[in-house]
């Protein structure tokens, strides 16, 4: 352990890019149960405090004529409220909080991470794929239980030629099963790549001496990319939902 | 002690996302954190950010519909004024047509009077005229008789007045 720190340091360049997504209890060194709280723990409580803040204190007011946070919330609102009715449907908008909550909690998680220092939870594996697994349970489960068998009709595409169904429908069932993996890779991914390769610039910078003027440069721009992919990412993993849940309460649209 | 910093040390070497030690851990307090934005989104900010829409929304509605009123009300005050505007002009317009009428009967009695007198009083210059003139030309002739006799009888003749009259008539005539 020693010699390979040694080792780093006679190379003059110690770079450690995935150190930022370490889970660590927030006391002591103990090992991490299920209940510890950790660096996830605060900056997910950080992300709630910054919810509360944006759609409950800023509304607070009521007012006819908006605040700028309450003009940032209701911008939220009818952003998503319009994405679930033209996605989903109307049948959707029961889902409306529910796809709120996701795109909230998605949104404010990507920016604080990007917050330096902080810790990133939507970046961890465990945390997008509970988010796509419950949008796959979801839609299963309202599918079948709104249209019963019917629900299957999704993957009998009746347009096709008949030799061509069943190997549409096996196609048709992969992709449908593939979906959570897909949704919650993309989401933890992006953010995973995008912090890594930030990390490792400022290692560069850290060693470099004057001509860490170009990895500072070039952070500043990955970090503008940054903010992009964090809000598209929270846009995109929300207009999936929305697609997803069309299969559960919108009409076929195969 | 030393081989969880080991553990740890090669987490962060790898992947840690793919430390599933930690994955029970993560997923409590995601389900914490949803369950919790999940009850302030639907039992607090949601219905109220949408009660706010809506009230918003009837607000505008019920301001244009008055706006609409107010124009309406003011299209009527216009048409109202443009009215009373034109029935001035056409009273105006009636009561100089009157005056002009009146000042012109005036006028005319008044120019048909002075021409009355003007040639009265033309008439009565002419014969005064006359009068003078006649008066001018019978003295004319007086005193042309007189000049000749008193020349005649100066140069020696003695002449006959009636002739010397009847001369100097005839020379004057001439």
């Amino acid at each position: 352990m020693a010699t390979t720190v040694e080792e780093h340091a006679a190379g003059g360049l110690q770079i450690h890019p995935m150190d930022q997504f370490v889970v660590k209890p927030l006391f002591g060194h103990g090992p991490i149960e299920w209940y510890t709280p950790t660096n996830v723990t605060l900056w997910m409580a950080i992300a709630v405090l910054c919810v509360v803040a944006l759609m409950v204190l800023s509304t607070r007011r009521r007012a006819i004529v908006p605040s700028r946070g309450q003009s940032v919330a209701e911008l939220f609102y009818g952003f998503i409220h319009k994405m679930v009715e033209d996605v989903a449907g109307h049948e959707g908008l029961k889902f409306f909080p529910y796809v709120m909550t996701v795109f909230l909690f998605i949104f404010m998680s990507n920016m604080l991470g990007l917050i330096p220092m902080s810790f990133s939870t939507t970046s961890h594996i465990a945390v997008t794929a509970v988010l796509a697994m419950m949008v796959f349970l979801t839609v299963t489960l309202v599918g079948f239980y709104r249209k019963g068998t019917g629900f299957l009709s999704m993957f009998w595409v009746s347009s096709a030629p008949l030799i061509l169904r069943p190997i549409l429908a096996l196609i048709e069932l992969i992709s449908y099963f593939v979906r959570p993996l897909s949704h919650s890779i993309r989401l933890g991914g992006n953010l995973m790549a995008g912090h890594a390769v930030i990390k490792v610039f400022a290692g560069f910078a850290g060693a470099m001496g004057v001509a860490s003027v170009v990895p500072i440069a070039a952070i500043t721009a990955i970090y503008g990319l940054e903010l992009l992919v964090a809000a598209v990412q929270a846009y995109v993993f929300t207009i999936l939902t929305c697609v997803y849940l069309r299969d559960a309460v919108g009409e076929a649209h195969h | 002690m030393a081989t969880e910093t080991h553990g740890e040390a090669e987490a962060a070497a790898g992947m840690p996302q793919l430390d599933f030690a930690t994955w029970p851990n993560q997923i409590f307090w995601l389900l914490v954190t949803l369950v919790v934005i999940y009850l302030v989104l639907s039992r607090i900010a949601l219905p109220r950010i949408g009660a706010v829409l809506a009230d918003r929304k009837s607000t505008i509605t019920n301001d244009l519909a008055a706006a609409e009123e107010l124009k309406q009300k003011a299209v009527t005050a216009e048409k109202a004024y443009q009215d009373a505007l034109a029935n001035a002009r056409t009273e105006a317009a009636k009561i100089v047509a009157q005056a002009k009428t009146a000042i012109q009967k005036d006028l005319d009695v008044a120019i048909a009077k002075a021409d009355v007198e003007i040639s009265a009083k033309a008439a009565e210059s002419e014969k005064t005229i006359a009068a003078i003139r006649d008066g001018a030309a019978a003295a004319v002739s007086e005193v042309a008789r007189d000049v000749a006799a008193e020349l005649v009888a100066v140069l020696g003749g003695g002449a006959d007045a009636t002739a010397v009259k009847a001369a100097v008539t005839a020379r004057l005539k001439g």
